[in-house]
């Protein structure tokens, strides 16, 4: 469970994020500010890896509306982190359409090669992974994504996995 | 071999931008439409062209679109559901990704026939690389002022608007997605009414598939009697299928609908057979919401005649012995596939995927992953298969929206027609948990389809 102290962290909105904030609530009529919900916590978590209580307390302020309604979003859609994550989320999906084409030796893989279990984050914070639903790729499967950009990686195999492991592992250390 | 009316240029290096677009003759529908037309002549083209929603639930799109209230002075929306998260189902995001501009220039000619001046294309929340090509194009379009005030001289002011999702596959429900796009849950609204007379922010509002929007386009380039002379009977046009599992050509294909089943899983122009040498066992022909079928029933209807790509003749059947269209995402296991592994995964899928609202659906789900789970774990009971069917039942028509119903149907349908399978899994336990895969029911050579009981 998430410890209540990882979620009094404050956080501050840099003025560029303020303005893509601005950017999107333009979109919509006078009063309608709301339906920027979804896209500004995905600018937050895209910010801090993760979208924090005081995080979506900000958010609330923002777009004027009750924090409850923040949370109630954030906890019920499936990409939205409530607590801290690696910084590489591998995401598999774990659908039939993969799993026909081998998409749950995959995950065994992965599990192996980062020798961590389904959500946890290896030792050096750089990976976690978890399966997914359907990822609407279902010809070119296995597939996996990874976050903020969500980079799209098709046709998985063990080789392409490690090798994938190993471009992540070094870029973070550069 | 049939004609392409979406993804025609798909192939054209530089398609994804809009000179290269322009110069196949991209935007000539805005052009004919905004310049030459009326909104209701868009409207009754598309009537003429018999089009059927590609989202999955197959309603002409030309009566959808007259069914939408005109009250003076209140906004009308259009919004493009590209939410795309059914299982097996991947055409829109393959069309946003090669050919966005047929997706944009669709939403142009559509919007201008429903009166609306703010449009949404609403895509799922991991389609961020599909997010940011459609806004790249959006720019593009709308530099050439084909989107803004006053477009092409015309009058008429549209602006386009992508929202992202934030992963859920209710939100591909109408109602869930017009309560998402709101910055709220995805929980289907209770109808009437419908989102024709109060859909975004309480204003009418149409919903349509991004297949379908791209679709306006020939239709109206071409005029809707001639897209309607495609096709078999009332259903009309190109279909785009999601070809997966075990194929050896899996992809996008467009057909003419009407096309055989069989030729479109054997023929080399489309998915070439089944991969690694190995024979067909099953087929879920419309995405994972629709009944599994045998390998013998989907290349045969019960009367032996030869079952064809369209919403009739998938359907031939009822939910004895046929399925449905649905959105065209078509899965093939072949002969290693375990059915009752395959149930379980879809199972899983919908309870992890209901909103909650509904108790029939939240705890029905529930229970069909429970008991399908320790079916596929070697701890299963002879009486599990009726104990699953009663579940299904229990769900199917007490619900809010159809997920309920998408639910019940996989698992309902794979006891129908593989019962023996799921047995085997009871009385073989260990064999079915150290062995990956279940009973045989090959399509070569192909038996002829027998009655199955209702
Ligand atoms: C649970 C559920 C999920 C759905 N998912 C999608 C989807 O991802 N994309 C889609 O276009 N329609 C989806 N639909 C169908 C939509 O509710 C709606 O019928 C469709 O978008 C209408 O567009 P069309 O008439 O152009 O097909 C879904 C329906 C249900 C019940
Ligand atoms: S049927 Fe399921 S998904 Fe649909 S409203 Fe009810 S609980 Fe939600
Ligand atoms: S089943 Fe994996 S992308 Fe669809």
């Amino acid at each position: 469970m998430l410890k209540v102290e990882d979620t009094q962290v404050p956080v501050d909105f840099s003025p560029e994020l303020i303005s893509k904030f601005d950017d999107i609530v333009s979109r919509y009529p006078q009063g309608k500010q709301k339906s920027g919900l979804l896209p500004i916590l995905h600018l937050v978590q895209a910010e801090f890896g993760w979208v924090s209580v005081p995080a979506m307390d900000k958010v609330a302020t923002y777009l004027e509306i009750l924090p409850i309604e923040v949370y109630e979003v954030a906890s019920f859609y499936s990409m939205y982190f409530l607590r801290p994550q690696g910084k590489y989320v591998l995401e598999v999906c774990r659908t039939s359409g993969c799993c026909l084409v081998g998409a749950e030796k995959i995950m065994d893989h992965i599990e192996q090669k980062l020798g961590v279990k389904e959500g946890e984050v290896t030792a050096d914070g750089l990976f976690s992974w978890r399966g997914v639903e359907c990822l609407a790729a279902c010809g070119f499967g296995p597939v996996l994504q990874i976050g903020p950009e969500y980079t799209f990686y098709e046709n998985l195999t063990n080789d392409s996995v490690d090798k994938l492991i190993g471009d992540l592992t070094a870029k973070a250390k550069n | 071999m049939g004609r392409k009316l979406l993804l025609e240029h798909i192939n054209v290096p530089g398609i994804n931008t809009f000179d290269v677009y322009r110069s196949k003759g991209g935007y000539a529908s805005v052009e004919k439409a905004l310049k030459t037309m009326s909104p209701d002549a868009v409207v009754e083209e598309v009537k003429k062209s018999g089009l059927r929603g590609r989202g999955g639930a197959g309603f002409p799109t030309g009566m959808k679109w007259s069914f939408l209230a005109k009250p003076e002075g209140v906004a009308r929306y259009l919004v493009c559901n590209a939410d795309e998260s059914e299982p097996g189902t991947f055409k829109d995001r393959y069309l946003m990704t090669y050919i966005p501009h047929l997706l944009i220039e669709g939403m142009i000619t559509s919007s201008f026939a429903l009166g609306a001046n703010t449009s949404f294309i609403y895509v799922r929340g991991e389609m961020m690389p599909q997010i940011r090509i459609l806004e790249k194009a959006i720019a593009e379009a709308k530099a050439k002022g084909f989107l803004g005030k006053n477009i092409l001289g015309s009058g008429y002011d549209l602006e386009l608007y992508v929202q992202p999702g934030g992963g859920a596959y209710i939100c591909g429900e109408e109602t869930a997605l017009l309560e998402s796009l709101e910055g709220k849950r995805g929980n289907p609204r209770i109808k009437p009414p419908f989102p024709a007379i109060a859909g975004l922010y309480g204003c009418p509002t149409v919903v349509n598939n991004v297949e379908s929007i791209a679709a306006v386009v020939p239709i109206i380039n071409e005029g809707g009697d001639e897209y309607a002379k495609l096709g078999i009977g009332r259903s009309t046009g190109t279909k785009l299928i999601s070809a997966g599992g075990n194929l050896k050509k899996p992809g996008v294909y467009e057909i003419d609908l009407g096309l055989p089943v069989e030729e479109f899983l054997y023929s080399d122009e489309y998915c070439g057979g089944i991969a690694n040498g190995k024979r067909l066992k099953a087929v879920v022909a419309g995405g994972s919401s629709v009944p599994i079928l045998p390998a013998n029933l989907i290349l045969k209807t019960i009367n032996n005649e030869p079952r064809l790509m369209s919403y009739e003749s998938l359907a031939d059947g009822g939910f004895v012995t046929g399925t449905m269209m649905g959105s065209g995402g078509f899965i093939a296991y072949d002969e290693d596939a375990c059915i009752v592994r395959n149930t379980w995964n879809f199972a899983r899928f919908y309870h992890h995927e209901s909103c909650g609202q509904c108790s029939p659906c939240r705890e029905g789900t529930g229970w069909m992953e429970k008991v399908l789970h320790r079916l596929e774990y070697g701890h299963g009971k002879q009486s599990d298969m009726d104990l699953l069917v009663d579940i299904s039942k229990k769900i199917e028509g007490n619900t809010i929206c159809p997920l309920g119903d998408a639910a019940a149907w996989p698992v309902a349908s794979a006891i129908r027609h593989f019962r023996d399978e799921f047995e085997w899994h009871v009385t073989n336990a260990s064999e079915a948990v150290s062995r990956n895969y279940g009973l045989a029911h090959y399509a070569d050579p192909l038996p002829t389809p027998e009655p199955v009981a209702g």
